[in-house]
């Protein structure tokens, strides 16, 4: 009897740990499967992109203009286009970012302000580009009648200024107070104090803060369409229309023209790599200690 | 000693304090760009408002509920852009989010260490990846497919299925809302994983490895420990791809079709708002202008409610857990 007792739920709960294990082991199956999938997918969109660009990447890519199809153009003025507009806005957006940044830590650190900047410029990072590019059309190319380089990089200016920020922000927080108040007792104003002790700390991180920002904007095509615009011949005059890498790289994939989708995907190519290489490199100057 | 202390004292009764004019420059064009960051979004509000007000006074309200889109007759309304975009957001938040928890429950609890930093770094590159190189891929790669293998195999089995089945019926376009919202699924699958892997590392390893202790499973700890603990994160998580999801273009342009019809069947073409900004606002002017800027005035509505809540949320994480 007591056997029979001390027996049956020792059976049952052995079902019961079967049953968990089992529904253990689909879970894990499962996630790793998920992680399989989104590695087959980076290799496959990358593995594609190099079988497709590497085959028309020719030196003449960067020495002809874009022109009408069949008439072997190349990218110069979108690759030209695309640095100078890129160039524009990182040179407006990184001091604006960097003293925002020093604002939030080094002035209003636990101030209700630098907490409202804090949580708008969060809004304002994962804020839809687009958006930008139609902000930037009201402000830039609606009342000057025309679309123009410099709307262009004051929209791509937009988008990387709260990552800037961010970082900028992060970083700084992650200076010692013991160092600034070393710099302190020596008698050096606040400002030497920042320009000298916390800047010099952080100043690695906040140079991934760029590159990444750097990164993110040159790939940018949906603010480009309503600010740059394209142009089919070069030109270095930011107060006219401006071809750039990504916004060539639209017009021409949704071509039917077939050299035209090789020239984009060619640029694609140029592109991608450019980003990820940026990524890479900026995340190797980060601190460890940011995850 | 003495002289030490007269020195301060008139130094700072004087007023000539050396760094005086450099705190106020440099203090003050902190604080100025600081504010600047405030005005940004005031300001982005008020243009958008503004270019929208043209269509709103021509179609009045009702502008967000009609279904028309002719620019022949200058008639528009922005039903059928919004209810592409709610739907491809839908379908890539329906498909994303199983795959980001799956590879987030996979970087937190099952990966081996050396396999860790290799695998989180893939998927920031998948981040990183411009999305008009998604559009791209899409229109070149996923639209052939989906047309002639994956659309036929989905109306074969539910095209026909009672209450769903207008939902899969069709011919099979290849372009459509159901492509678009896969191609949109792998853009914002990198930034649910990654703020997922950042919430799941805020669990305090004592809790974790009590349930382990206790003889739980991975899947028993992820469920009872993990998850309660980071809901709120993981909620942030969701509504903050959701937010990328609705806004995202270039990625939805080359696929989705640019039909302003809305059909039962998610296989067949639509437009979503941003879809329709990039193809047609350079060469709009007048009412459509008007029209397309109204639009662009929902996006901004609609994302930046959905991106607050979800920094909201973020926020009440950070703050409970420091």
């Amino acid at each position: 009897m007591m056997e029979i007792q001390a027996a049956a739920p020792l059976f049952a709960s052995q079902q019961i740990v079967r049953k968990r294990l089992r529904i253990n082991k689909i879970v894990t199956t499962l996630s790793v499967f998920a992680t399989a999938a989104g590695l087959f997918l980076l290799a496959w969109i990358l593995g594609y992109l190099l079988f497709k660009g590497f085959a028309t990447l020719s030196p003449g890519i960067f020495v002809h203009d874009t022109s009408s199809p069949g008439s072997g153009g190349g990218l110069r003025n979108a690759i030209i286009g695309s640095l100078m507009i890129t160039g524009i806005g990182i040179v407006l957006a990184t001091p604006i970012g960097i003293l925002a940044g020093t604002f939030l830590i080094e002035y209003g650190r636990g101030s209700k302000l630098a907490e409202v900047i804090r949580f708008v410029n969060d809004m304002l990072v994962s804020a839809p580009s687009i958006i930008v590019g139609l902000f930037v059309y009201e402000l830039v190319v609606a009342p000057m009648h025309h679309f123009s380089g410099w709307a262009g990089g004051i929209a791509l200016g937009i988008i990387a200024l709260p990552i800037i920020v961010r970082t900028t922000q992060d970083m700084l927080l992650l200076v010692p107070d013991a160092l600034r108040e070393a710099a302190y007792a020596l008698g050096a104003p606040k400002w030497r104090v920042i320009v000298v002790v916390s800047y010099r700390a952080a100043f690695q991180g906040m140079l991934t803060g760029v590159l990444l920002a750097v990164a993110r904007i040159s790939g940018e095509t949906a603010p480009l369409l309503f600010t740059a615009l394209s142009n089919s011949s070069f030109t270095a005059d930011m107060s006219s229309p401006m071809a750039s890498l990504p916004v060539i790289i639209y017009n021409y994939a949704a071509s039917p023209y077939a050299d035209w989708q090789n020239l984009a995907w060619a640029g694609a190519l140029l592109i991608t790599f450019s980003v990820l290489i940026l990524n890479v490199v900026a995340r190797s100057f980060a601190p460890r200690s940011r995850n | 000693m003495t002289s030490v202390a007269v020195t301060a004292t008139s130094q700072s009764k004087g007023g000539a304090h050396p760094g005086r004019l450099g705190n106020t420059l440099f203090g003050g064009s902190a604080w100025t760009f600081g504010i600047l960051v405030l005005i940004l979004l005031a300001a982005v509000m008020i243009a958008l408002v503004i270019g929208a007000l043209p269509a709103f006074r021509e179609f009045g309200i009702s502008f967000i509920w009609t279904e028309v889109w002719n620019p022949g007759k200058d008639i528009y309304g922005a039903l059928a852009p919004l209810y592409g975009t709610l739907v491809t957001a839908f379908i890539a938040m329906i498909i994303g989010v199983p795959f980001s928890l799956g590879i987030a429950i996979f970087l937190t609890e099952l990966c081996p260490n050396y396999l860790k930093r290799p695998i989180s770094t893939a998927v920031e590159l998948l981040a990183a990846v411009p999305s008009i190189i998604y559009g791209m891929w899409g229109l070149f790669v996923l639209v052939p497919l989906m047309q002639k293998y994956i659309e036929p195999a989905i109306i074969a089995t539910f095209g026909n299925a009672p209450l769903i089945g207008a939902l899969f019926a069709g011919p099979p376009y290849g372009i459509g809302l159901l492509t678009a919202g896969i191609i949109l699924s792998a853009m914002v699958l990198p930034y649910m994983v990654s703020i997922m892997r950042d919430v799941f590392e805020t669990v305090p390893p004592q809790l974790r490895e009590s349930a382990y202790g206790l003889g739980a499973t991975t899947w028993e700890v992820v469920r009872s420990v993990v998850l309660p603990y980071s809901r709120v994160g993981v909620v942030g998580a969701f509504m903050l791809a959701l937010g990328r999801a609705l806004g995202e273009t270039m990625a939805v342009t080359f696929v989705v079709g640019n039909s302003y019809h809305i059909m039962k069947s998610i296989l067949a073409p639509g437009t979503t708002i941003s879809a329709s900004l990039a193809s047609e606002f350079a060469e709009a002017d007048g009412l459509q202008l008007g029209a397309l800027l109204a639009n662009g005035f929902l996006l901004f509505v609609l994302t930046f409610s959905v991106i607050g809540f979800a920094r909201l949320m973020l926020l009440r994480l950070q703050k409970q857990y420091g």
